[in-house]
């Protein structure tokens, strides 16, 4: 297993194994990179790019592999000692000192001394000149926190500098960023660049992999799958790598246990207009009528899940417009989107859908308390009649309805999450990766569950990162990207190609929609 | 393990370690659901069998006399608790009623001359005014996002301070059989704040248990962005919670003064939130939240008071006793400690 030695590259990690209880992170990975080289690494949710990351910083011990930094092999015990040997790393939170000034936290745990104690001239001098060498003139003697985020991330990138790093990972370094800011930082790395620095660049941002990287490694599912020169590859076919598709025309696998056949779209239920907050949205539109089921698809960071929270009143929008049965509606929260009739599974069961320690029972009720009540006193016997309901319409496998929800297994938890919606009779339900992490037959299950659910009327917005689901279940996708709506594809028009084209491109090759996607 | 491959042979040996865990784990689900009471009833029998006129109406009366305060304000803190938070500032809080009821009463701020509207203001007032000092605790949490330990430590410092000031850090003595009924009243011959203890538990254990408040209380506690994307109001089910610990800290800080015939601001409700939390985390509510016992939080607080009361009974110094409360404390919760999710 052990691979020839390139004294081409600075860096060379092979054959990397990573396996946490229950999952194999990285399964014989690899990552090359080369001198004075900009490396983009990019994958999907799960792809093990993070884990990567930690495995050559010293952060998680690798259980197999070899990494050769510099010519030579090295086993690093903690992010500390990778430092030292010339590996900083810059996260997506930076992680400096708020209120010391900007020297300081470039130097910290490394001051100059003079006498025994802190040379602060020197210091101060030494930090304004690195910053310089950047373009970037600031008070070094300032508190951070004076400072807006970019320049703090560029003081976090000094700092690296200041190391005489060889090697600057950077994990999505433009998530909080700005246009503006985004051009700073990429005058930066082409800088290290031309001073012999490698960077190893983190981003979902396709644009920014094709402006700053010269080559770029891709991951999925803990394996390392293709790696080569970025001018070399599409952005289509960088999509079609990091989801594991081929180029195709193939329309319908049968991998789900979606019907065929398009529902019967009746009245318009939701029209969302234009949605911006931050970075993250930048003028999203989704529509649904009743009884169709409309995917929401695109890459990660996307925008998928801020759309649905949006929507859904959990998050704040700074502009857009969102209108239930034609009439303009501004939920504050999501009680308010509760009462307008929507309901929301979010994506992740466990932080944001289950209340692990009460029972299935308050779980499936917990929204519908309001109207179970009179005086505030819950009616036990309504309450019961309609958790048995659910528990048997949806083949929920508990014990009881006094079961805690945290001993039901993943799939039987998704299901009390649908029920607690289902009980309320909604008129939209916006399903984020409803079938994310749960066996094979209650993922069935719940795609069955979603058809009939449309058929007798329910709209429904659901975001999936498979591309079967919305190929096969969606009689409309909406494709987002970075942030904003790029793509409608019909039914009949629904394509693997067709979606990665959209989440690579974004609109210009599609038809529909063409006005709205492009720039500006 | 290899003792399980070598002894395939024998089927009994092969079991035991197996059947050992389920065992165990029994065990601890009993500790876990009736540890506190299993505890209460161990320490009644001690008492009955080896402290002399442990079980005469009198020595019971004096138990739960002194254990009422604690239990109504460990009562609030248990709701506060089982939102993830705590309450620090409850001593002071009794400290500030306990400073406006003698103030009303004895017409120090303004002169009424007429102890029908003077006596029930000066039961009201005071409680009102606790009950808003723990809004203000509830408005910082959710309005400002402050941690929890932090807002109310603000109040725990300053809360005393306020009532020295409207009391000009005077001791206020007084004797007014009247207001004092609710620290020395004894209809049918029971302590009348032993009834009020039992009242208000058993009021906080039905809502707790029956209302949708009750609910949102745990769902709050048990998964706060899961609650508000259900619907749940978290912000306004923890200004309640602050709120309740307010009010019922005010109702404990007017018994004390009427026990004691005075109000000192120094003295009322000192240290009675380490004494409320202990007797809520004796009681098997954890404090990380989403679960709550009011009933078990009574039992805490009858522990902690039975373990004071036996130790002093049996001629163990108080500093020594002070050290055996602590290592019960330890006891308590470890056999009630939860199995890692």
């Amino acid at each position: 297993m052990a691979a020839d030695l390139r004294t081409d590259l600075l860096l060379q990690m092979e054959g990397i194994t990573k396996r946490f209880p229950g999952v194999l992170a990285l399964q014989d990975a690899h990552l090359r990179v080369g001198r004075a080289e900009v490396h983009a690494l990019v994958g999907e949710n799960g792809a093990g790019k993070s884990t990567m990351i930690k495995v050559l910083t010293g952060a998680y011990r690798r259980d197999n592999g070899t990494i050769i930094f510099d010519g030579r092999a090295v086993d690093f015990q903690s992010p500390q000692q990778a430092q030292a040997n010339g590996i900083s790393t810059i996260y997506q939170e930076i992680n400096l000192v708020p209120l010391r000034s900007v020297s300081e936290n470039i130097f910290m745990g490394r001051e100059p001394l003079r006498y025994g104690l802190i040379d602060w001239k020197r210091m101060n001098y030494d930090a304004a000149a690195i910053l310089q060498r950047f373009g970037i003139n600031v008070d070094v003697t300032q508190p951070l926190t004076n400072l807006n985020v970019a320049v703090q991330q560029m003081v976090a990138i000094a700092r690296a500098v200041s190391f005489q790093s060889k090697l600057v990972v950077m994990d999505e370094p433009t998530s909080s960023l700005d246009e503006r800011e985004v051009a700073t930082l990429f005058d930066v790395i082409r800088q290290l660049k031309r001073e012999g620095v490698s960077v190893i660049f983190v981003s979902h941002r396709l644009d920014e992999l094709f402006a700053v990287c010269d080559r770029v490694t891709i991951m999925r599912d803990g394996r390392t799958v293709d790696e080569r020169p970025i001018s070399e590859i599409t952005k289509l076919q960088l999509v079609a790598r990091m989801l594991g598709k081929e180029l195709s025309e193939v329309r319908r696998s049968g991998a789900t246990a979606f019907s065929e056949g398009v529902h019967q779209a009746r009245q318009e239920l939701l029209q969302a207009e234009g949605l911006r907050r931050g970075r993250v949205l930048q003028g999203a539109d989704v529509n649904v009528r009743a009884g169709e089921i409309v995917g929401l698809a695109g890459l990660l960071g996307a925008g998928r899940s801020e759309t649905a929270r949006a929507i859904f009143g959990a998050d704040s929008v700074e502009a857009g417009q969102v209108q239930m049965n034609g009439e303009t509606v501004h939920f504050r929260s999501p009680s308010d989107a509760i009462r307008a009739g929507i309901g929301f599974s979010p994506e992740d069961r466990k932080t944001e859908g289950i209340i692990p320690y009460m029972s299935v029972r308050e779980n499936i009720t917990l929204a519908l308390l309001p109207t179970l009540t009179r005086y505030g006193i819950i009616d036990r016997k309504k309450q019961d009649e309609i958790v048995l309901k659910f528990i048997e319409r949806l083949g929920i496998k508990t014990s009881g309805p006094d079961q805690p929800i945290r001993e039901l297994s993943g799939g039987n938890q998704q299901k009390v999450l649908l029920a607690r919606w289902l009980c309320m009779n909604p008129k939209l339900l916006i399903l984020d990766e409803p079938t994310r992490g749960i066996d094979v037959g209650a993922k069935g299950e719940i795609q069955t569950l979603i058809n009939e659910l449309a058929d007798n009327g329910l709209g429904v917005l659901m975001i999936s990162s498979e591309l079967e689901e919305l190929i096969e279940g969606a009689d409309r996708v909406v494709v987002l990207r970075d942030g904003r709506t790029v793509a409608e594809l019909p039914h009949q028009a629904v394509s693997q190609d067709g979606i990665m084209a959209a989440m690579a491109h974004g609109s210009e090759q599609i038809a529909p929609k063409a006005e709205r996607g492009a720039n500006g | 393990m290899a003792n399980k491959a070598g002894a395939a042979g024998i089927s009994a040996k092969v079991e035991l370690p197996e059947q050992e865990p389920i065992a165990s784990a029994r065990y601890r689900g009993i500790g876990q659901t009736y540890g506190a009471l299993i505890a209460l009833i161990v320490l009644l029998l001690y008492n009955a069998f080896f402290t002399p006129n442990f079980l005469t109406a009198q020595t019971i009366s004096v138990n739960l006399t002194q254990v009422a305060t604690i239990v109504i304000v460990a009562t609030g803190m248990t709701l506060v608790i089982a939102t993830g938070g705590i309450d620090l500032s409850v001593g002071s809080l009794m400290a500030i009623a306990g400073a406006l009821a003698p103030l009303i009463f004895l017409e120090k701020l303004v002169s009424i001359g007429n102890s029908a509207i003077t006596l029930p203001l000066a039961y009201v007032v005071p409680v009102i005014v606790a009950g808003l000092f723990g809004a203000f605790n509830g408005t910082l949490i959710t309005r400002f996002k402050i941690q929890p330990i932090i807002a109310t430590l603000v109040l725990f410092i300053a809360g005393r301070g306020i009532a020295q000031v409207v009391t000009n850090g005077n001791l206020q003595a007084f004797n007014d059989p009247v207001f004092q009924y609710i620290g020395l009243g004894r209809p049918l011959g029971i302590p009348f704040q032993v009834i009020l203890m039992v009242v208000i538990v058993a009021i906080v254990a039905w809502v707790m248990r029956a209302t949708t408040f009750g609910r949102y209380v745990l769902a709050a506690g048990g998964n706060e962005a899961a609650a508000r994307l259900a619907g749940v109001p978290v912000n306004a089910v923890k200004l309640a919670v602050y709120t309740i610990s307010g009010l019922l800290c005010g109702i404990a800080g007017l018994i004390v003064i009427a026990i004691n015939s005075s109000s000192d601001a120094n003295l009322v409700g000192l240290n009675m939130e380490l004494d409320a939390i202990a007797a809520v985390a004796v009681g098997g509510t954890p404090l990380t939240g989403g679960r709550a016992t009011v009933v078990g939080t009574f039992i805490g607080a009858l522990i902690m008071q039975l373990i004071r009361f036996t130790l002093l009974a049996h001629g163990v110094p108080d500093a020594a006793a002070l050290v055996v409360k602590a290592a019960i404390i330890l006891v308590a919760i470890y056999v009630q400690r939860q199995r890692a999710v």
